[in-house]
């Protein structure tokens, strides 16, 4: 069995995480590149929306992770709250920045796919509204974080705010269900066939794959600049040697 | 292939900015999000003690 707690601790989890990091990011540029190739020159037409749905190979996929991100912080907020570990909150604080860029990403792929579709960038229903919501959470997470000059507090607080805001999850998820909304249902779920032909699905679930691994690249190498700039006066830090002489 | 030349690609019938501002957003916001991470990394670097002054802090503490 795996000892977990072996690697829950900054001076063994650095140097996996430097070891891993770049092949998350070779399998997220291979995986990428394949996934749109599929999205962008095999798979069809599509009958009602021409040429112009192709921009579901990226909303999709960035939609998903500014969701699923999220989670994820929440989870590690949630144990470094519980456990009062130094890893996991700054595992939570490596995912927020990358969190909100794929919100970002989000936000302005359905802009564009909106406008000629719909006739309009931007709409106040309850999908779009709560996926702007998740944007803010993130900001006000890392500026919260930011203002706070001792790092335990500023872990912690941060860790509350993102506990709270997870109720924002399900309510982006649910949303098109729940109300009337100009956003289209889910093209994937989990309860019934998909309503997308197979190679399409192939393509935006490639793509997604790609996001994974894209993320997870960026959020150890993240980390791993968190622990340098806070345990920089360890030993172990100085052992390393990473300051050429 | 379901392209016939690539003029009709990038036409992307009639939705090129659309599809392409996508992408390309999408593209550009991953590559500055790397190249802002390789500078934090070397700047995080950059700060670390200086090899000759944490040796004497050492010394100095466990003397």
């Amino acid at each position: 069995m795996i000892n977990w707690f072996k690697y829950s601790t900054p001076s063994t989890f650095y140097p996996l995480a430097g070891r891993l990091a770049p092949w998350f990011m070779l399998a997220a540029i291979a995986i990428g590149s394949l996934g749109l190739y599929i999205g962008f020159f095999l798979a069809p037409t599509d009958a009602q929306q021409g040429e112009g749905y192709r921009i579901i190979f990226l909303h999709v996929p960035v939609s998903w992770m500014s969701m699923f991100i999220y989670l994820v912080m929440a989870f590690w907020a949630a144990v470094g709250l519980a456990f009062n570990s130094r890893l996991s909150a700054m595992m939570a604080r490596a995912l927020a920045p990358t969190g909100a860029m794929f919100t970002f990403l989000s936000l302005w792929t359905g802009a564009l796919w909106g406008k000629p579709m719909w006739g309009t960038w931007w709409v106040w229903d309850a999908r779009l509204t709560s996926e702007l919501i998740l944007l803010f959470l993130y900001i006000g997470i890392m500026a919260l974080q930011s203002a706070i000059e001792n790092a335990r507090r500023a872990d912690k607080a941060g860790a509350l705010l993102t506990l709270v805001g997870v109720v924002n999850i399900p309510i982006i998820y649910f949303s098109v269900e729940w109300w009337n909304t100009l956003h289209q249902g889910a093209s994937v779920s989990l309860t019934r066939a998909p309503s997308m032909a197979t190679i399409m699905l192939v393509a935006m679930l490639l793509v997604s794959l790609a996001a994974w691994m894209y993320t997870i690249s960026v959020a150890l190498i993240r980390a791993r600049c968190i622990i340098l700039e806070r345990e920089r006066h360890s030993t172990w830090v100085h052992r390393l040697n990473e300051k050429k002489p | 292939m379901k392209w016939n030349s690539a003029a009709e690609f990038f036409a992307m019938g009639g939705y090129a900015p659309y599809v392409w501002g996508s992408l390309s957003v999408t593209l550009i916001a991953l590559v500055v999000e790397v190249a802002l991470l390789s500078r934090r990394r070397k700047r995080s670097i950059s700060k670390l003690p200086e090899k000759s002054d944490f040796e004497r802090k050492n010394n100095e503490s466990s003397t």
